[in-house]
């Protein structure tokens, strides 16, 4: 699902070499794990699982490059379509189903979400937060599309056709009845929101959210 | 496989030489043979036992001492033993040159290769061409149907002569990309991984009809003989040479054949307004006809070419194709080729999604090329690279040295 080679994340927030937001992710997954994830890029984040919490980490991902350069390097990634190669992983067959910065170019986010929480036990989803200030003041000021370093695209070219907020996807997270184990914010220089303060807040701080979540009872 | 050349007025007697070579490889290869005797009979999915199996096959590097390092290449319809080695009747270079080899993705400078002419072959493994030790004539229809699963199975006792106890991988491509499927599932314990390519986990309504179009083109030459032209002294040629004109053309894509050929007219300036190969393709397919009737034995494409219209790897499942791959702790590696129609991508990602379902480590790559099908034995960097890649990792996972630096 796969953002093109040019975008966001050359000049995005790192720690010893890595994106923020692929170490915030990783650091939720208990080393050992079995994980899926949704997504794959290039095969980052599943090497970074590999490596540094020994998972058996697989992947998809959408684009013929990245899955390509990603199995090339040893990686266990399939060329697929989240939409509709979910609905073919059994229940409960991994322990972690991780959905990084694709969430907002599924056609089917909801569905999508569903299917994360039946195949893994635990999900974790991070995406750009549509909610930050900047965006609010692009649209208020400018009265155009937002166009930044974490959402690089303009309107009529983006592979990022859902959008939401912060405060949506936890609307969305209670509709499905999920539980949200945890919850991080990112502001644009990579730095966690304070995690007491009120949803607004990091609704118009966070640049990128990051949640982990599980299916109740 | 496909590079072009016009046909040649070869004289007759080398034709006879390449024809004599290939009679002789079907009982005396040039290459090492495993002979298993009375007593250890083959069973076959026919119902009937296959006494004094002999098995053709060649090997490249060497084992390590653990014999741990082996791979098992599976070749395709019309393919052989020499994968990497000179092929003994043609004289050209082994079929998956690009794949194996020192350095090559199938590295025999680390790996030990061994590649087996399959069951129902004419190159030395039992099949119609073979001398019956029963009656001491050529089998002809005399030898039973046999299926991929067979042929596995053969393997599988090759592998047993040679003292391999687990493969490190299973590797091939199109009927040898179904070998592998099959290797999976049939000897899960033996296979650490696989990478079955350009492939499909059963033969489809319209390549069984493609396979019967070449068959009965066979049958209908009046000098096959009801199948006993090797006991009368002839050779089906010309029904032999359209099945492979017509399967030829399957190996291909519209856009290569344009590509090569094009409506382009073959040695002259205007059509003939007659039947002569006046365009170049015309006469590019007549070529790959006449060439293969040298090498390839008439009986033996009937029989393969059945094996692979019997292949339904589900249908020995519940017709559940996840079930072949219950609990299977091998590393699965799947390619297929954009251009493919006869082995499309739909194909292998139904099989990417029955290992998706049964929980198997699985890496699927559909590669962009406008080759066709024959794509998988050709010049593809990206498979070179993706089976590189698949391969270092599942060596270095079952425990092998890393590469020396290359």
């Amino acid at each position: 699902m796969a953002l093109p080679e040019e975008t966001p994340y050359a000049g995005a927030p790192r720690r010893g070499g890595v994106r923020v937001d692929l170490v915030v992710v990783s650091e939720m997954v208990k080393p050992g794990s079995r994980v899926l994830d949704v997504g794959a890029g290039d095969g980052a984040l599943l090497e970074l699982l590999a490596t540094t919490r020994d998972c058996d980490a697989r992947g998809i991902e959408l684009s013929r490059e990245g899955v390509n350069g990603a199995v090339a390097r040893g990686l266990a990634v399939i060329q697929g379509d989240a939409d509709v190669d979910l609905a073919h992983y059994p229940d409960d067959s991994f322990d972690y189903v991780i959905l990084s910065q694709t969430l907002q170019a599924t056609r089917r986010p909801r569905w999508v979400l569903e299917q994360m929480l039946r195949i893994g036990r635990r999900a974790i989803v991070s995406f750009p937060n549509f909610g930050h200030w900047r965006s609010r003041l692009d649209l208020l000021v400018n009265g155009r599309m937002p166009v930044t370093e974490n959402m690089p695209f303009r309107w009529y070219e983006t592979p990022n056709i859902h959008f939401c907020t912060i405060r949506d996807f936890v609307a969305l997270v209670e509709e499905l009845d999920a539980k949200m184990e945890r919850a991080v914010a990112l502001d644009s220089s990579g730095h966690r929101v304070r995690f007491n303060m009120p949803w607004w807040v990091w609704n118009l701080l966070g640049e990128q959210a990051v949640f982990l979540l599980s299916r109740k009872g | 496989m496909t590079s072009f050349s016009p046909p040649d007025a070869s004289a007759p007697q080398a034709e006879d030489a390449v024809e004599t070579r290939a009679r002789q490889e079907a009982d005396d290869p040039h290459s090492p043979v495993a002979r298993f005797g009375p007593s250890k009979p083959l069973r076959l999915d026919a119902g009937v036992l296959l006494p004094d199996l002999q098995i053709a096959y060649q090997t490249y590097g060497e084992p390590n001492a653990a014999r741990t390092n082996a791979v098992l290449v599976c070749h395709a319809l019309t393919g052989d033993q020499h994968a990497a080695s000179l092929n003994p009747v043609t004289g050209k270079p082994g079929w998956w040159e690009t794949m194996v080899g020192p350095g090559r993705p199938i590295d025999t400078d680390r790996f030990y290769v061994i590649c087996a002419n399959v069951l129902g072959g004419c190159m030395g493994t039992t099949g119609p061409s073979s001398t019956n030790p029963a009656t001491g004539a050529p089998y002809g229809l005399d030898m039973p149907l046999v299926t991929i699963r067979d042929m596995v199975n053969a393997q599988a006792m090759l592998l047993d002569h040679l003292g391999i106890e687990k493969l490190l991988c299973v590797a091939g491509g199109s009927m040898g990309g179904m070998q592998v499927l099959q290797w999976a599932a049939s000897y899960p314990e033996r296979v650490f991984s696989a990478l079955p390519v350009a492939t499909a986990a059963r033969h489809s309504a319209q390549n069984i009809a493609f396979h019967e179009v070449g068959r009965q083109a066979v049958m209908a030459d009046p000098d096959w003989r009801g199948g006993h032209y090797l006991a009368e002294g002839v050779m089906p040629y010309r029904g032999l040479a359209v099945a492979r004109m017509a399967a030829h053309i399957t190996y291909m894509s519209d856009q290569a054949l344009h590509r090569k050929f094009g409506r382009r007219l073959q040695d002259r300036a205007m059509p003939t307004f007659g039947f002569d190969a006046d365009f170049q393709v015309e006469s590019y397919l007549r070529h790959q006809g006449e060439s293969f009737v040298q090498r390839f034995d008439a009986n033996s494409y009937l029989y393969v070419t059945r094996a692979m219209d019997y292949f339904d790897l589900a249908a020995d499942y519940d017709g559940v194709l996840a079930n072949a791959f219950k609990g299977s702790k091998t590393r699965f590696c799947l390619a297929s080729f954009t251009s493919d129609w006869l082995f499309p991508t739909d194909e292998t990602r139904t099989i990417v999604h029955a290992l998706n379902a049964s929980g198997a480590s699985v890496s699927f790559a559909e590669i962009e090329s406008d080759k066709g099908h024959d794509a998988f034995l050709l010049d593809e960097p990206e498979l070179f690279a993706i089976a590189h890649g698949f391969l270092d990792s599942a060596a270095r996972a079952f425990g092998l040295p890393p590469a020396r630096g290359r």
